[in-house]
């Protein structure tokens, strides 16, 4: 029904012989926040970079709104809005002379450019700062003329490197808000993220990658039930085992119920994403008359799926950067 | 156009936000008029003859003022290759020939604002004049301009292909003593030691610097000036398919 946006086929991009985008296929349906989620160094500036036309893939293929990022770079950057990871208006001019070199750039009639200018910054809470030059802003407020730059013209869709790196609660949520905002109006984004609130909060698909590569794909929802589903922690008031190993019996005959583990005295049920599996767990154990002593529920987050699909080397690469282990999760 | 005309705008922006740098480049030859001039009026060519050496030298401290600001043209864009501003700008749908469409004509317009000053002051505190007249001076701004083009377009180049400012840079001070001592800017061409005379043929300024010099001091020349035209047109053009290549490499 709704038509890809985005789509690349076995893209390549390879640095000094190593590959920082690694035969990447990805799909992007129109209207919707895409993520691309990974670990630091994992390629997601590059893959963008390649999708904005500003960097040629050493092999495969890439269209955007249909067109060939290569041949039909021109047409690609009409349609299309860019805001970098790292804050780059040009400090020497007011934020206002800089969104209206881009709205120039970009094509915004001359007529329409005061009143878009007027628009964005009040959503972005810029306004007294306008006049401002750039570089006596502060860097939250550089990101934010950055994004603001970026939404101008209104394109159809709009690349967003780690939009809320270095922002505060506050513009976070405005900026999140605003992202909403776009997704009403039809606006696809393609966002690049390192924070998994974030993808949590916006995003209707999710890629993880990996060293240039796809390690995970779905929607959050998916990525979560991927990982085994919900959990229900029990554990019975008695010590015996033999309490123990009949209520692990009995839970794991409930239909429900994917699996079961036992971490000591706990004994763990994977659930299906279910509202109703706590109740249900309790009504078993009653049931087998085997009095519960304590009972919890826990929903993985994007943060666990994340971890699982990257978490090996990811916190292995922390190391050698600053050369002593990062506190490890467990 | 209307992209050209956003990024000049950009340009006279920033200029206006520093009048000292501003004022520094537009006097900056006047340096050249009030000592070097002075230094070298009573200095003997003994394979030519110079009448009058701030009328002999004032080609070669156009040429020369042309020469540096067109080959520091680039500069701007070097550091917004390095912040990231330039990866915005080339995001847009911007045409590429204007981002060197607006760099040449910042660097023509303050070019032509220097060497009104020069030729203004040196009339005023050297007493020289020109030969040629008022379309002599509409000549020497017509040389200036195909001088300043093939040297902005190499800047750009140099900024796209050096790894970052400081080898920018330090190829920019090497680059400009001897392209100066190389040309005859500074003394006539017949007083120069052969193989350097014959070093100094592959040098733009020579040519602008000559067809200047005999607007200056002789009259109309037209052999001389379209001699250097064409030889500067050529530059030009070699300039341009360099700049193309290397521009279509890196800006995509
Ligand atoms: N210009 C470059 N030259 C050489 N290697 C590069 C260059 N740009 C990126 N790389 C390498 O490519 C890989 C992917 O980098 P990229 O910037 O795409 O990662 P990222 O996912 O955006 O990371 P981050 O979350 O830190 O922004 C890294 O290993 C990086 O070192
Ligand atoms: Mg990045």
């Amino acid at each position: 029904m709704s038509t890809a946006v985005i789509q690349t086929t076995n893209l390549r991009k390879t640095y000094a012989e190593k590959a920082a985008v690694d035969g990447l296929e990805l799909t992007v349906k129109e209207g919707q926040v895409f993520g691309l989620l990974g670990p630091n160094g994992a390629g997601k500036t590059t893959t963008t970079m390649m999708l904005i036309t500003l960097l040629r893939p050493d092999s495969g293929k890439a269209l955007v709104l249909g067109k060939d990022v290569v041949t039909e770079a021109d047409a690609v950057r009409k349609s299309i809005g860019y805001v970098p990871q790292d804050p780059a208006s040009d400090r020497y001019l007011t934020g206002r002379e800089n969104l209206q070199l881009f709205a120039s750039l970009y094509e915004v009639p001359k007529a329409d450019q005061a009143d878009r200018i007027r628009a964005i910054v009040d959503l972005l809470d810029l306004g007294e700062h306008l006049d401002k030059l750039v570089k006596k802003y502060s860097g939250g407020m550089r990101k934010k003329l950055d994004i603001a730059a970026g939404l101008l013209h209104e394109p159809k869709l709009i690349f967003l490197d780690e939009p809320s790196l270095g922002l505060d609660v506050s513009v976070r949520r405005a900026v999140w808000d605003h992202i909403h905002g776009l997704k009403k109006k039809g606006t696809t984004v393609f966002l690049c993220t390192n924070y998994m609130d974030e993808a949590e909060e916006l995003c209707d698909d999710i890629a993880i990658i990996d060293r240039g590569r796809i390690v995970a794909r779905g929607t959050p929802d998916e990525l979560k039930s991927g990982l085994g589903g919900d959990v229900v922690c029990i554990s019975p008031s008695s010590n015996e085992e033999k309490v123990q190993s009949q209520l692990k019996e009995t839970l794991s005959k409930l239909d429900f119920v994917s699996g079961t583990g036992q971490d000591g005295k706990k004994i763990l049920v994977y659930v299906d994403a279910n509202e109703t599996a706590l109740p249900k767990v309790l009504d078993a154990a009653r049931s087998a008359s085997i009095e519960i002593g304590s009972i919890s529920y826990t929903r993985p987050g994007l943060e666990e799926v994340f971890l699982k699909h990257t978490g090996a080397h990811f916190t292995q690469r922390n190391e050698d950067v600053s050369g002593k282990p990062k506190k490890k999760r467990r | 156009m209307s992209a050209t005309s956003a990024q000049l705008t950009r340009y006279f922006q920033r200029l206006k936000r520093e009048p000292f740098t501003t004022l520094f480049s537009l006097t900056q030859p006047v340096i050249w008029l009030l000592f070097y001039a002075n230094l070298m009026r009573h200095a003997d060519f003994k394979d030519a003859t110079v009448a009058d050496y701030p009328t002999f030298m004032l080609a070669g401290i156009i040429s020369f003022t042309v020469f540096s600001n067109s080959l520091g043209g680039g500069i701007p864009l070097l550091f917004d290759k390095e912040n990231g501003f330039l990866h915005r700008l080339l995001a847009t749908p911007a045409p590429r020939s204007s981002i060197l469409l607006s760099r040449f004509i910042n660097i023509l317009i303050i070019s032509v604002a220097q060497v009104l000053i020069i030729v203004g002051l040196s009339m005023l505190i050297l007493d020289t004049s020109i030969e040629t007249g008022i379309l002599g001076f509409l000549m020497i701004l017509l040389i200036t301009t195909l001088l300043g083009f093939g040297l902005t377009i190499l800047s750009l180049v140099l900024v796209f292909s050096l790894s970052g400012h400081a080898s920018f840079f330090a190829l920019l001070s090497f680059i400009t003593l001897p392209a100066l001592f190389l040309s005859p800017a500074l003394v006539p061409l017949e007083s120069m030691p052969d193989w350097m005379r014959w070093m100094a043929y592959a040098n733009p300024m020579t040519h602008a610097v000559q067809a200047m010099r005999g607007l200056v001091i002789t009259g109309w020349d037209f052999g001389q000036i379209f001699t250097s035209l064409g030889i500067l047109a050529v530059i030009d053009v070699l300039c341009l398919g360099l700049g193309v290549r290397v521009l279509k490499r890196h800006l995509g």
